[in-house]
Parts: C-alpha cells; sequence; structure tokens
C-alpha cells in the first residue's frame, strides 16, 4: 500500500513539471493569438490542472435518440448532450450550488421577480461564431414555444406565466417572473444555450423537431459544451472531439478541455457494462448494482481501476397504494379493496412490517438507507433530522390491524366483512432490485397474513397502468430528482400533479392533508430565505411520513468506478454522477 | 431397468419433497444470503471426533464476498427425524416431521443458500414438483390428443388423415413461444400466476399434440392391416371396437415411450419459460426460476453453488431417456 502512494507522489510531480511547460507553451501562443482572442472572458475552473491529450471511452445503456437538447428526454441523449452544450448558471455537482457559467454574474432585484444577467464576452460557439444575448433570447424563445413542448418548459413557466427574456444590449439579458421564485438561479441549470445562426431556419420553418438528429452531418451542430461531434456510427458509438473555442481554463492558465476524444459506446446491459469496464475496454462506469460493485471490488487492487461508494443518492424507492377516485374508471374489484388502503392504519401496518433493513442487506448488499420519507440522508440540505425512524414491529403492525377492525383466521388476514387481504403490487421488470424487494416485502406482509403477488410488469405499460387506466392496486416505484431542491419535486407532491403518483391530477386535494401539502409547496416556491422554506419542507415531510400516501423503503447509495489513469475523476450525487467536470478530465 | 428404479426413486424424493426437503420453500434466512453450502463435520476443531455429524454456521464475509462457509465457530449437531416447517403430502396430510435438519439457530445449506437465504436444496426438490406436474401434465395432454387424432387418422385414412395430418403439420410450424406471449399478455393480471402457469402448459400441451399424432398414425396405419384385424372387421366387429380392443393397444408401447421423452422437453420448456419471466413467480420454486437467477454476472462469476440445480438437471434428464430407451427394450419384448 505504502508503495503505491509513493509511486503515485512521484507521477503527481512530474505533472506539475510537465503543467509547468504547457502554461508557458500556451503563455507563447497567447501572445500569437492562436485560439485565445482579445476580450475573451474565460471562466477559471476550480480543479487540480492536469495535461492535455488522450482519450476517454464511456459505455452508454443504449444509444440517443437525438442530440437537440429541447427535444432530449432519454439519459443516454442527455449524457451525450451535457458534453456538447452550456448553460447560463450552473449547478456545481460537487458543492450542490450555483455557480456562473456562460453568465459571468446575475443581479436579482429586490422583489426577487426579475434576474439580470450578464454575459461572457468573447465567446464563441464549437464552429468558431461568436456567442451573443441573441442566441439566448432565440433558445428561450425555442423552449418556451408550446408547439416544441420541450420537457423544460414546466420549469420555465412560472405562476402560470412562461418567463419573460429581454434583450438589455449584447452582453445583457433580464428574466422576468410573475412571481417571486425560490432558487430561480438553479432553473438555468442544464437549459442548453443554442446556436442561433444553426437553428432559426428550422425553427422558423416550424421542423425544430427534427432538428439535430444523429443522421445529420457532424458540421450543422455547434455548441458551447467543451466537446463537439466528431462521427457517429449506428449501433456502436459516437465520438466527441475537443472544442477548441472553449471558454474555460484550469488554474495554470492552460484552456479547457484536457481530453482530445470522448467516445460513448453502446453497451446494451448493465452486466455487459461491467465486464467492459473490468477489462479496461472503457474508463469510467456509473449506474450499476451494489452486486456489480462486489465483484469489481474484489478485482480493484489487480486491475487499474477504483471504486467509489458516495453514500445515498437522491434517489428514493416506495411502495404505494391505489387511492385513485375509481368511480368512473369502472374497477369494482379495485375499488373494493381502496377500503383497506385508504385505511391509514392499514398503511401503517404494511410500513412497520417491511423489513428495511433486511432490504439493504439483500438488495443491496448494505449499500443503501432505510428511509421513512422521500428525503434521503444523501440531501443534507432538505432533511428533516426529527421525522422517526421506528424499527420494524410485527406486534405493532398486529395492533394497528386489529384496531381497524381486521382479524385473523388459520393466520390469513381477513377484514371487517370476513374477505381475506390480498392484493397485487405491480413492478418494472427491468428493474431487478426493485423485483427482490417485492419479493422480500411478500414474505414481510406474508408474517401478517396478507396474500401479496408480486407482478412484474413491462416499464411503459407499468406507468400506463398507473398513470392512465388506474387499474392497479399497489406498485413500487423510484423516483430520483435532478436537483437536490424540493422545487425540482412539486410535480410529485401537489394534488394536481402529473407525478403525485398514488392519486395524479386530482382537480382539488382529496384529502385534507394533501390540502395542507399543496399549500406548503406552493409557499415554499414563493420563499426566498433558505431557512422560513426549510421548515416549509419539513412539514411536507411530516405529512409524508404521518400519512403514508408512499411508504418510503431505500435509497441506494451512489456507486460509480474509473480508471486509475483518469485524473481529477470527482464523481457526485447528482446525475452526471460521474462525468460532470468532463472538461477537467484528464488521462495520466 | 435400473434407469426404471433410479426414475421411480427421484419421483418419490420430488413427490415427498417436505420430508426430504429440511426447510420450507419460501423461508428467508436473510441473516445468510448466499450462503455456501454446508459441509459436515466429525472432527471438531479441538480434534475430538464425535459420532453425530455437525455444521457450522455461514458468516458474513463483508460486502464484498458475501457469505462464506466457516470452519469454526458454535458448532450445530445435524439431527435426523426431527420436527420443522409444516407441509402436506399430496397436498392432503400435515406433516412435521423432516428427514434431517440442523439444531437451531444452525442452518443446514447442502447446497447453499440463495439471495434472499433460502435453502437451495428445498427450494429444488419443492420446484421439482412444479417442474414435473408442467412436464407431465404437459406431456399427457399432448400424447392423449395424439393419440385421437393419430388414431382415426391411422384407422380411417384418405382424406380424413389428409386432413388431420397437414392440420398437424400447421402446428409444428407454430411459434409456440410468441403465442404464449400473447396468451399471458391476453390475460388479465390479477389471476395468480400458478393459474397462469398452468394454463402456459396446458397451452403448450395442446399447441404439442402434431408429433406423437405422426408417430402413433404410423403405427395405426399398419396395426389396422394386420390379420387379426382384418379377421375381425370380417366378423363384423364395429371400428369402435376394433379401435379399442385391437388397434389402440398396439400402441401403448409407443406411446409410454413417447410420454417419457416428452416429459423431460416439456420439463425444459418449463425452465425456458420461467427463465424469460412467464413462469410460476416468486416466491413458489422451479428449477426454471432457480436457474434464471444465473442470469446475472455476478452470480455467474462469484457464486458456484448457484449452478448446482442446472448440474442436477443433467443426470435427471439421463435417467429420463435411458429409461424410455428401456421402456422400448422392454415393450419389443413383450410385444415379440
Amino acid at each position: 500500500m505504502s508503495a503505491r502512494i509513493y509511486g503515485m507522489g512521484k507521477i503527481r510531480s512530474w505533472v506539475k513539471c510537465f503543467v509547468l511547460a504547457i502554461t508557458i507553451a500556451s503563455a507563447c501562443s497567447s501572445t500569437l493569438a492562436l485560439s485565445w482572442q482579445a476580450g475573451e472572458e474565460r471562466m477559471i475552473a476550480d480543479g487540480a490542472p492536469g495535461h492535455a491529450g488522450g482519450r476517454l471511452v464511456v459505455a452508454l445503456r443504449s444509444e440517443p435518440k437525438t442530440l437537440n437538447p429541447v427535444q432530449a428526454v432519454d439519459e443516454p441523449s442527455r449524457d451525450v448532450i451535457r458534453c456538447l452544450t452550456a448553460d447560463l448558471i450552473h449547478i456545481n455537482r460537487g458543492s450542490l450550488k450555483t455557480e456562473p457559467s456562460l453568465a459571468r454574474s446575475w443581479k436579482v432585484s429586490n422583489d426577487g421577480r426579475q434576474y439580470t444577467l450578464e454575459l461572457r464576452r468573447g465567446l464563441r460557439f464549437s464552429d468558431g461564431q461568436p456567442f451573443t444575448a441573441d442566441d439566448v433570447i432565440f433558445s428561450f424563445q425555442v423552449y418556451l414555444d408550446e408547439k416544441i413542448n420541450s420537457s423544460q418548459r414546466d420549469l420555465l413557466v412560472v405562476g402560470g406565466k412562461p418567463i419573460v427574456v429581454v434583450k438589455v444590449d449584447a452582453d445583457t439579458v433580464r428574466f422576468e417572473l410573475a412571481k417571486p421564485y425560490a432558487a430561480a438561479e438553479r432553473l438555468f441549470d442544464g437549459v442548453a444555450i443554442l446556436p442561433r445562426h444553426l437553428l432559426e431556419d428550422s425553427y422558423r420553418s416550424g421542423n425544430f423537431s427534427q432538428a439535430w438528429n444523429l443522421s445529420m452531418p457532424p458540421s450543422r451542430f455547434a455548441g458551447l459544451g467543451p466537446f463537439r461531434l466528431k462521427e457517429y456510427v449506428p449501433g456502436q458509438r459516437v465520438a466527441l472531439e475537443r472544442n477548441p473555442y472553449y471558454w474555460k481554463s484550469d488554474r495554470a492558465g492552460s484552456q479547457l478541455p484536457y481530453l482530445n476524444e470522448v467516445v460513448f459506446q453502446f453497451v446494451p446491459s448493465e452486466d455487459a457494462q461491467v465486464i467492459r469496464f473490468q477489462s479496461g475496454d472503457t474508463d469510467v462506469l456509473s449506474r450499476f448494482s451494489a452486486e456489480n460493485f462486489a465483484v469489481l471490488q474484489k478485482q480493484q487492487s489487480m486491475k487499474g481501476y477504483h471504486l467509489d461508494d458516495l453514500g445515498p443518492g437522491l434517489e428514493y424507492n416506495f411502495l404505494f397504494f391505489n387511492l385513485n377516485d375509481l368511480s368512473q374508471k369502472g374497477l369494482p374489484e379495485i375499488a373494493k379493496k381502496q377500503v383497506w388502503f385508504q385505511d391509514l392504519r392499514f398503511r401503517q401496518a404494511v410500513s412497520a412490517a417491511i423489513d428495511r433493513d433486511g432490504i439493504v442487506r439483500l438488495v443491496y448488499s448494505g449499500r443503501a438507507s432505510p428511509i421513512w420519507d422521500q428525503v434521503t440522508p444523501g440531501n443534507k440540505l432538505w432533511l428533516d433530522e426529527k421525522i422517526a425512524h421506528p424499527t420494524r414491529s410485527l406486534d405493532h403492525a398486529h395492533q394497528l390491524l386489529q384496531s381497524a377492525g381486521f382479524s385473523w383466521n388459520n393466520g390469513a388476514l381477513l377484514d371487517a366483512h370476513g374477505n381475506a387481504v390480498e392484493f397485487s403490487i405491480l413492478t418494472s421488470s427491468s428493474n431487478a432490485q426493485r423485483m427482490k424487494m417485492a419479493t422480500i416485502i411478500q414474505d414481510d406482509l406474508s408474517q401478517l397474513g396478507i396474500k401479496v403477488q408480486v407482478v412484474p410488469l413491462e416499464f411503459h405499460a407499468l406507468v400506463d397502468r398507473l398513470q392512465n387506466s388506474y387499474n392497479y392496486e399497489a406498485a413500487m416505484m423510484g423516483l430520483v430528482s435532478g436537483d437536490a431542491d424540493p422545487t425540482s419535486e412539486m410535480n410529485v407532491w401537489l394534488s394536481s400533479g402529473e407525478t403525485h403518483l398514488w392519486h395524479p391530477n386530482q382537480d382539488k386535494p382529496a384529502t385534507p392533508w394533501e390540502s395542507e401539502m399543496d399549500q406548503l409547496m406552493q409557499r415554499q416556491l414563493v420563499t426566498l430565505d433558505y431557512a422560513k422554506r426549510k421548515l416549509l419542507y419539513d412539514r411536507v415531510q411530516e405529512i409524508v411520513a404521518e400519512n403514508l400516501p408512499i411508504i418510503c423503503l431505500v435509497s441506494p447509495n451512489i456507486l460509480v468506478g474509473a480508471a486509475n489513469r483518469v485524473g481529477n475523476f470527482r464523481p457526485a450525487i447528482l446525475v452526471p454522477y460521474a462525468l460532470w467536470n468532463v472538461e477537467q478530465l484528464y488521462i495520466q | 431397468m435400473g434407469a426404471l428404479v433410479l426414475l421411480t426413486a427421484l419421483q418419490g424424493l420430488i413427490l415427498f419433497a417436505g420430508f426430504f426437503a429440511p426447510y420450507d420453500f419460501a423461508a428467508q434466512d436473510r441473516e445468510h444470503p448466499f450462503a455456501a453450502p454446508s459441509s459436515i463435520h466429525f472432527v471438531d476443531a479441538g480434534g475430538t471426533v464425535h459420532i453425530r455429524p455437525f455444521i457450522y454456521n455461514p458468516v458474513d464475509a463483508g460486502q464484498s464476498t458475501g457469505m462464506s462457509r466457516a470452519d469454526s465457530g458454535p458448532s450445530y449437531p445435524v439431527y435426523f427425524f426431527v420436527r420443522g416447517a409444516p407441509y402436506k403430502i399430496a397436498g392432503v396430510f400435515v406433516s412435521r416431521i423432516h428427514l434431517f435438519g440442523a439444531e437451531v439457530p444452525g442452518h443446514i445449506f447442502l447446497m447453499g443458500s440463495d439471495a434472499y437465504g433460502r435453502d437451495q436444496l428445498s427450494r429444488f426438490l419443492f420446484g421439482g414438483q412444479i417442474s414435473m406436474l408442467a412436464g407431465l401434465l404437459a406431456a399427457i395432454l399432448s400424447v392423449s390428443i395424439g393419440m385421437i387424432v393419430g388414431g382415426i387418422a391411422g384407422f380411417y385414412g384418405g382424406w380424413v388423415d389428409e386432413l388431420l395430418m397437414r392440420g398437424g403439420e400447421l402446428f409444428l410450424a407454430l411459434p409456440w413461444l410468441y403465442l404464449l406471449f400473447a396468451v399471458r399478455a391476453a390475460l388479465p393480471l390479477h389471476i395468480s400466476q400458478w393459474k397462469v402457469f398452468l394454463l402456459l402448459v396446458s397451452v403448450m400441451g395442446l399447441i404439442g399434440w402434431a408429433r406423437p399424432a405422426r408417430l402413433i398414425r404410423g403405427v395405426v396405419l399398419s396395426a389396422r392391416q394386420r390379420n387379426f384385424v382384418v379377421a375381425a372387421r370380417g366378423f363384423g366387429a364395429s371400428d369402435a371396437y376394433l379401435l379399442r380392443r385391437h388397434v389402440l393397444p398396439q400402441t401403448y408401447g409407443v406411446l409410454l415411450t413417447q410420454l417419457t421423452l416428452l416429459i423431460p422437453q416439456y420439463v425444459l420448456a418449463e425452465v425456458t419459460l420461467t427463465f424469460l419471466g412467464l413462469g410460476v413467480g416468486e416466491p413458489m420454486p422451479s428449477w426454471g426460476g432457480q436457474l434464471s437467477a444465473l442470469q446475472q454476472y455476478y452470480v455467474l462469476s462469484s457464486y458456484w453453488w448457484m449452478f448446482l440445480p442446472a448440474l442436477l438437471l443433467i443426470p435427471l434428464f439421463l435417467v429420463f431417456y435411458t429409461a424410455a430407451d428401456a421402456l422400448q427394450e422392454l415393450h419389443k419384448t413383450v410385444t415379440l
């Protein structure tokens, strides 16, 4: 072990010499004005200086569907687009705080409704064309266009009205909000700025949705990200090359990114990705199971890679019952069972009977945390420490059921009318972890005399039942926010929300506690003070823990791996876990 | 003959799975997931020899390697004819007596434990009940239909024969896997998976009649031209009488052989179905379900004992085919 540290120290000092050489070289080149233009306002990236060159290979679960940032909804597309584009204000994945990006600085008016952003001057897109306020105006026009139907639009509509974007001068843009909006600067994260000169024609002619699909030649793409498109080989890979006009430098003054090339290979299954990573074919691995983590860990010292367990992320897995109003749906069988589901004591009994520690041990080999509400231990800023963590108790569950009028016959649970208590839990067949959880819960509940049937369904069929037909009894799901801020969860906790899974799209709140939750969520949205917002969101967490609309189970740890030769690798608990600082990664 | 005896013995093991299995198939020992097979000890750490065998409990080797076999710690003696989890014999009588078991809280996992800490041996034996039932049910269905259709086609010949045999070829060409997916998708979710599974197996048996039907047609075709059959017809025997009394009895040998050949085929079909997620759901065990755990890389690479059910199936199928051969020989000697 000590020998290894010694070796690494040697490499570091060697790197330092090399960096010094590069700094001198780049100082010379700046006087020659090769790529450094006069007046270009570069951003100095925080992080240890690396050295230029090299190639990073990453596996993608499937081919990206598009490279159009406005149209992309699938994770593989977004992973690639993040490397190609930049936003105005960015959430630093390391600190979880906002930081200037294309906007050099920003000012908020006293009433919290106007954001004035100063853009960096002298920046150019990856095809060499200048970046100006017009590109920003154009981009937001596209995102806010109802016909385009972008997934970002919902976030950019505040208080029922779309954000108004005004060009103040060539380098200043003002955003006007209908209502004060907490953490509004976080909205800009991930909203990629589009090049007007390349996309305006297709936007005006009405075929924007076809623009920037993968079949177009790379010369038609340009962005402000660290990389630009080099080639796309269908069924095999997307290759990106270094953007020579990128606007960030490291502390030593050399231009980023360090890497010459980033290659995304299409590897369709998790196991195949793990095997590729293990054999050294790919450099970075994220989104894999704890079991595969254990497999990889065994050979960690022999092969040149290392693994990181970042602790709990933001994903929460939960069980919930169908609490929809089924009077119009013609599902009498399920409606009959809803009498149990709607009884809080029944839900409490189910929650008390579930062995969360067992799930953590058997499903995640210990690499997860049991949870009792939606905020995971990974979200330290918003976690309500006061939420109780009751241990598993079958006795307590029995008492709850007894007080709710249930009884037992030969070990089988009967309701007040003598019907046997049986229900099915739907779960996504492609998620092995959730299938395992369901099997454990099935066994837990059988100890209460409840007969549970686990029904694995294809994911889209499952979502259709949850959101459209409401033809289900209970289901298991996992949700993960793109941001730690509660605002990103509005669609889950508002009773009118689409992802208010147990009873979505309500006209008016069905229960008093849902009504209270609606008010709390709306209030936190317009409250600017963090401490006050925290109190409001704490109450939301209490309501969830008390009323159990969803029975929270576990939050898995974020697991990542990288080849030892990848420098500056600093994984984070927010997506993208591993490649968020791709411009600073380098090959040692 | 040896194969037949062995086959009967195996069926006995599976039929009385509850007695031979130390645990209930669904009992989860959450402290011991992926425990390696327990080894039986006679000599303890101090070197003392014990007459009664004993085991050690598996120990948690940390997050990276799962549970491993221990050779120290508290020892638990193995007893025979112990009282344990209740089970049913032939679905009727309830019993609690198991052939063997370790003293609680010791856990005896002769074939290791799975991801939930369930005893693999118990699951293999109980799983055999479902897999064998599926094989038997589908094979009997196929052979019965095959006997009726093949018998009629062979006995009457002519256009009836043409129609039935061409129809049979149509069934042979059916892509049965897609058909089963379609049937599963058309069924409502809320009927139990156990019923769905039986239904799927029946569908498989129903569409698999063509091959036995062809064979039986051939036997009937030659049987109806035998002198004693022609003679009986001359004495005015009806078609039904001829079929029942003279023709079909000659096909019994073929039938029995077909049955022994078809059962392992359908057991394998059950394995395929469950592997693809169309089988009985958790926690019901089946051989296909035990094999489907091997789809995952970490199981393949870390836990060799998860292969044991797959390995055990090889001699089992071998016994079936040897028995089929033996039956054929037996039949030949009888008819000659």
